[in-house]
């Protein structure tokens, strides 16, 4: 496999547009991918997050646009080099996970050994289990197993812990830092917020097929929402406190609305205040979603 | 290769291990073929067939009649003429009870099997229409049963589903499922993938027709005059034929409730216009024509020519010919028309 330069993107992504009739499902986006980071696509239902990869993933033709891979237009050996986890996928019934994972296997020139790819995704303990009988969990592990058979340099997850249970999401996680450790490039759809704060290096925000923001989610906040809200039980304060960054009261609170989190805190140690139900708030990227669209992420009825 | 046989396994694989779709496949031509033996023992059929070999006069005109006689039994009800061309034919059908009678008018006779129960009656009523100037004249032959003259369209039909539903439905519901999307993000190339189902889907119908013609056969003892090789060869490109079309069938349509529809609007006509389970013989010129369009007549015409009449490769190679015509045709528009999602 041939690595390119620091300075070349793995994937460049320029002036993509995919539609289905009148529905411009992407609408023109370009994306730029650093070969190892994991890089986050974000936007709600119907955003055309989907739409954007499986285009990149040659799945459907794009109307318009191109897709450098390494810095060449993508070619028939390019579904070699990548792994897809779809949001949706079927298999082949009556098999089980073993016999699924090496049929894959068997599809490509170079695959990873099985072994190895059973350890990477936690298998062990249902691979010899019929494929439909997998918990929620457990069937995710087991697609990003047969997207990791051709041990490739770019996986593409689309939504993969949507419907998961907050400890099998934690543990999918994990999965995916073990695949950034071994330097491989992970492309991430999600309308999760924290999943793509805690696993991306640098994200964009869809929303009706163009991309609203981008950025790497810690400067993302910061950008737009500078200071960090520190509330008090105003019983908890006496009158005539005077604090280091502007305050207000709010039903019973006084919130404190602060530049320079680790400052402020000090300040109130020293000040001696009673800290025991203090709250120190940190906006979310939902909530950066909710300032840029004017709907929630996670919210429903969006198109 | 190695992807194609991977494939390969992995279908072959999801099959046998289906137990439900395992028994069905073996129960209803097992149970259809067993039905046909106890219902229809020999012969078979309610009307009398009269082959006729020379211009049948019509009813009453005595100009023609003043030749051979106005043969008034042919014009009864339940009667139906089947005309030929020469007495060969006719005689050897007699002699397996598919006809009961052959009236030759050129020369004034008419041809009965001592041995058919219909012969005797059609007989009596020739006589009691008073002096016939026609002369008698016997044949002898046992009766084929009518399952002997059924099991190859029976065997016609299995693999005519077996094709079908095995080749058409499954890749139509790997369309719908998102399975064939999955193998779409691999290496896999359409052929290669094609090329399993077809291949699996082969040894699967071949497997199931010999398992249920062989089972059946020990216990009907199903009459075999011809060659067995070439009943196999023939069997053979049957299907692959006829997983061909399931092939075509199959290379756009997205949902299985279309996908039975059209299953039904092909399979229907073939199995009641193809001969499976009447004689064509004695019908209009157009309904024969019409059947020779569907592959599985000529799978039936050549297995029954093979098993009753004991006919050998030059007799089947216009069946041949024209099942391997449609199977180059049916691979050349799947090759066109197939697509992934």
């Amino acid at each position: 496999m041939t690595k390119t330069s620091a300075a070349t993107p793995i994937l460049q992504v320029t002036g993509l547009r995919k539609s289905y009739g009148k529905l411009k499902a992407v609408d023109g986006i370009d994306l730029s991918v650093r070969e190892g980071s994991c890089f986050g696509i974000l936007g709600p239902n119907g955003a055309g997050k989907t739409t954007a990869i499986e285009v990149i993933e040659t799945i459907h033709d794009a109307d318009e646009g191109s897709v450098l891979y390494r810095g060449a237009p993508v070619g028939p050996s390019f579904k070699e080099s990548i792994g897809i986890q779809f949001q949706n996928t079927s298999l082949q019934e009556f098999l089980t996970v073993r016999e699924t994972l090496r049929l894959f296997s068997s599809l490509y020139p170079n695959p990873r050994p099985l072994d190895e790819i059973i350890a990477a995704c936690s298998l062990e303990e249902f691979i010899d289990r019929d494929n439909r009988k997998l918990s929620g969990g457990q069937r995710q592990r087991m697609l990003l197993g047969i997207a990791l058979v051709n041990d490739p340099d770019l996986l593409f997850l689309d939504e993969p812990t949507t419907g998961l249970d907050p400890h099998a999401r934690r543990e999918f996680w994990r999965l995916v830092e073990g695949i950034k450790a071994r330097g491989k490039t992970v492309i991430l759809t999600t309308h999760y917020m924290d999943e793509a704060e805690y696993l991306c290096d640098e994200i964009v925000i869809m929303d009706h097929g163009r991309i609203i923001e981008r950025g790497r989610p810690r400067e993302l906040l910061l950008k737009h929402f500078g200071q960090t809200v520190i509330r008090l039980p105003s019983s908890a304060v006496p009158s005539g406190s005077s604090f280091s960054c502007p305050s207000e009261s709010e039903e019973g609170f006084v919130a404190l609305r602060c530049d320079d989190t680790d400052r402020s805190l000090r300040d109130l140690v020293a000040s001696g205040i009673d800290l025991s139900d203090i709250t120190v708030e940190r906006r979310n990227l939902d909530d950066l979603f909710l300032k840029l669209t004017g709907s929630s992420l996670e919210g429903e009825g969006q198109s | 290769m190695r992807r194609f046989w991977a494939v390969f396994v992995a279908r072959n694989l999801e099959f046998f291990r289906d137990r439900s779709t395992l028994i069905f496949n073996l129960i209803m031509p097992v149970f259809l073929i067993f039905g046909f033996a106890f219902a229809f023992p020999a012969g078979g059929g309610t009307t009398y067939k009269i082959g006729v070999v020379g211009a049948v006069p019509a009813a009453g005109t005595s100009s023609a009649a003043a030749a051979v006689g106005d043969v008034a039994l042919l014009h009864y009800e339940h009667v139906s003429q089947v005309p030929y061309e020469g007495l060969e034919k006719p005689l050897d059908r007699l002699a397996h009870h598919q006809l009961d009678m052959v009236v030759d008018l050129g020369s004034g006779e008419y041809y009965v099997n001592e041995a058919s129960t219909n012969g005797y009656f059609l007989e009596r009523m020739l006589r009691s229409e008073g002096s016939s100037p026609l002369a008698k004249r016997t044949v002898t032959g046992a009766a084929i049963r009518y399952v002997d003259w059924f099991i190859p369209g029976m065997i016609g039909i299995n693999i005519l589903f077996g094709s079908l539903s095995g080749v058409g439905f499954v890749i139509v519901r790997y369309r719908r499922n998102g399975v064939l999307k999955r193998f779409k993000a691999t290496p896999l190339r359409a052929i290669e993938f094609a090329g399993a189902q077809v291949l699996s889907r082969f040894f699967i119908v071949a497997f199931f027709s010999a398992l249920v013609f062989l089972g059946t056969d020990l216990f009907l003892h199903f009459r075999m005059a011809g060659s067995w090789l070439l009943l196999v060869l023939v069997n053979a490109m049957a299907i692959i034929c006829m997983i061909s079309l399931g092939l075509v069938f199959s290379s756009r349509i997205k949902s299985e409730e279309v996908a039975g529809g059209l299953m039904n609007l092909i399979t229907w006509p073939m199995m009641i216009l193809s001969g499976v389970f009447f004689s064509l013989e004695g019908t209009p010129q157009f309904m024969r024509s019409l059947s020779k369009i569907f592959p599985i007549t000529h799978y039936v015409e050549a297995s029954r020519a093979i098993m009753l009449d004991g006919a050998g490769l030059a007799a089947v190679s216009g069946n041949l010919a024209v099942l391997g015509a449609m199977t180059a045709a049916f691979l050349l528009a799947a090759a066109a028309l197939f697509k992934w999602e």
